[in-house]
């Protein structure tokens, strides 16, 4: 197993603010790692300290075995891709994909033969004499990832940079990133505050929240066993139910809520009797009218206060008093839930082991 | 009825653009005329006045005329590129490495010379170059010097001084081209390998292209048409054109030779610049924006 990023002990601090806070990871080679976290989490000053555009406070970036301390951007061997792509608008596109070339002093036979095989690669093949003004979106994407990836660095770094493109491009980004990723091998590391993005395309993602890093995991694990609060209620959709821890026993925890009922909750960790509770519930997670037969299931009458629909992600809003927080529940688009309407009671269940139960400290 | 609502609704502007039709019309489009004219005149062997392009043809038959014109070319040429040297730093100082707070007071500072008239500047700078003045007395008082050095009178001081009274004219078009100058694509070109050097050349110029045009055209022209620097500066062998111009008009009581000159001086800057901008590959209405 090669080790091409090994972030250690890492803090950076500006005057009285702790941007990044005692960060740890290593990335494998090959691999895309992601860092995902909220704006202003500190996710940006991380990617910027591996480029080289700030110095750490304290601690060690190493690229394959070499320490970064004291090497400037221009030396190192990992490239940036902006959040606004930084294309140079003065250049076209082969002088653009062609400039990190030439600061190497590649001959011009050379560049002309490797800009080539990049367009070819990032599908835009015979675009070497466009106008950066003359590109969409998309290509103007490709032609800034070809523009890092010609250079052939170890870590690609990429800032956000789907951040701009509509939706549906974007997710077409997504799926092209990912493939091109996997054929060329480059290590990528990626950061973003949409939790698709990272859960789609890495094979590593890190939550990170106010300059910490809550969680490293692969996607699946990140959004069936979140390690913190805060990454069940980050990445994808959660409910939260607050209460009072009651009892224990074999990984679920007795938990009391404020209305008075008690419920059964499925924790990764030993909860003791006493401590405050949320327990955190998917929205699949949740079964609308469960039959009656069904074995270990919390049930709860609720209203439904609406419906939003939003095809195969549609949602019902449900309020109760035994709930303090409005809950959301999927609503499968099977016709078997139609007659449900707005104003509605209805009764919900979940598996006693679906959620996820944490102390609050 | 629709014509007198059209009619109507144009007044104000001719109100508005009386004043500074009348302005143009009359004190610089009637006298540029009148000078025209004047130039194409000479006196013939008997005293009259008759129509000629001698005045012109003077200008390259008597070597001085264009000979001086040359010098006053080339140092403004000079000129304009020592101040876009100095700016250059300056404007990218201000825009980029400056923290926010003190931009403003830093283009405050660069402004704050030019509160009070040339003549007073040019002064101050007398005061401070001359024999008995401040920098020779302190030179001489820390022994670095002897006998105290005449600093002024001389094509160097005469320079600086046109540097000094021009830069504003290029640090502001600058400031505004690199303000528009995205900090990530300067960052982009450090990551993809280069040098400071490279970035100053390959980036930094190029998108501050428009500004440095539009600032060049400005400080050349101001040089060019300089007559108080060089004359108070540069000293009486300074040999600035529009010091003939003035010989023309004022000792030789030439009018007419003189409106030929100013002419010449119009026509030759101009096509300086239309060749400037062809070599930078600029457009004048990008330039002018």
């Amino acid at each position: 197993m090669h080790i091409d990023l090994s972030v250690k002990h890492v803090s950076k601090r500006f005057e009285s603010f702790t941007a990044v806070d005692d960060v740890c990871f290593e990335v494998e080679k090959g691999k895309f790692f992601s860092i995902l976290g909220p704006s202003g989490c500190g996710k940006t000053t991380l990617l910027r300290m591996i480029a080289g555009f700030e110095e750490p406070s304290e601690g060690n970036i190493f690229i394959g075995a070499q320490n970064m301390a004291d090497i400037p951007p221009n030396r190192r061997p990992v490239n940036l891709i902006f959040q606004h792509l930084a294309l140079f608008p003065m250049m076209n596109v082969a002088e653009n994909i062609g400039f990190g070339l030439a600061r190497r002093n590649e001959s011009k036979a050379e560049i002309k033969k490797k800009v080539a095989d990049i367009l070819e690669r990032v599908n835009l093949p015979g675009f070497d004499s466009k106008k950066i003004h003359q590109l969409s979106g998309g290509q103007k994407q490709r032609v800034a990832i070809a523009r890092s990836l010609v250079l052939d660095p170890t870590v690609l770094l990429l800032d956000e940079p789907l951040g701009a493109l509509d939706l549906k491009l974007r997710e077409q980004m997504k799926i092209e990133l990912k493939k091109l990723q996997e054929e060329v091998g480059t290590t990528f590391v990626y950061i973003t505050h949409d939790q698709s993005e990272a859960l789609v395309m890495s094979d590593h993602v890190a939550v990170m929240n106010e300059g910490r890093f809550e969680q490293i995991d692969r996607p699946q694990n990140l959004y069936s066993k979140p390690a913190s609060p805060f990454v069940a209620r980050f990445v994808g959709n959660n409910n939260r139910l607050p209460g009072t821890c009651v009892g224990y026993a074999d990984g679920i925890a007795e938990l009391k809520l404020t209305s008075g009922e008690t419920i059964a909750a499925g924790t990764e960790r030993q909860i003791t009797p006493g401590a405050q509770a949320e327990l955190f519930i998917r929205p699949e997670s949740i079964i609308i009218e469960p039959a009656e037969e069904l074995p270990e299931l919390n049930r709860i009458q609720v209203m439904v206060s609406s419906i939003l629909f939003d095809g195969a992600n549609s949602q019902l809003l449900a309020t109760s008093p035994a709930l303090a927080e409005e809950f959301l529940i999927s609503l499968p688009q099977n016709r078997q839930y139609e007659h449900i309407c707005a104003g509605d009671r209805v009764e919900i269940g979940w598996d006693f082991r679906a959620g996820n139960c944490f102390t609050v400290p | 009825m629709k014509t007198l609502a059209e009619a109507k609704s144009k007044l104000p502007l001719f109100i508005f653009l009386t004043p500074i039709l009348l302005w143009l019309i009359l004190l610089i489009v009637l006298p540029h005329l009148d000078l025209l004219r004047m130039s194409f005149r000479i006196e013939n062997d008997y005293g009259d006045m008759v129509w000629s392009v001698n005045n012109y043809l003077e200008f390259f038959r008597e070597p001085i005329y264009w000979l001086t014109f040359t010098r006053t070319a080339l140092y403004a040429i000079i000129v304009t590129f020592l101040t876009l040297c100095i700016s250059l730093p300056v404007a990218f100082y201000i825009t980029k490495v400056a923290p926010p707070k003190f931009k403003g007071f830093l283009s405050l500072l660069l402004l704050m010379p030019f509160w009070v008239s040339e003549l007073v500047r040019i002064y101050g700078w007398m005061i401070l170059l001359r024999e008995s003045g401040v920098v020779n007395h302190f030179l001489l008082r820390w022994g670095v010097l002897r006998q105290p050095v005449e600093m002024l009178y001389n094509d160097v001081a005469m320079t600086m001084g046109l540097v000094y009274t021009s830069m504003l004219f290029m640090v502001v078009p600058l400031l505004s081209v690199l303000d528009s100058l995205d900090d990530s694509l300067i960052e982009a070109a450090f990551d993809l390998g280069s040098s400071m050097i490279t970035i100053v050349w390959k980036i930094i110029i190029p998108h501050a292209m428009p500004g440095i045009a539009s600032g060049s055209i400005v400080v050349f022209m101001l040089s060019l048409g300089n007559y108080l620097t060089p004359n108070l500066m540069g000293g009486k062998n300074s040999l600035w054109f529009t010091e003939q111009i003035y010989n023309q008009f004022i000792a030789s009581f030439n009018w007419n030779q003189g409106s030929a000159f100013g002419f010449l001086l119009l026509i030759i800057s101009s096509l300086i610049i239309f060749v400037g901008l062809k070599l930078t590959k600029q457009k004048l209405s990008g330039v002018i924006q």
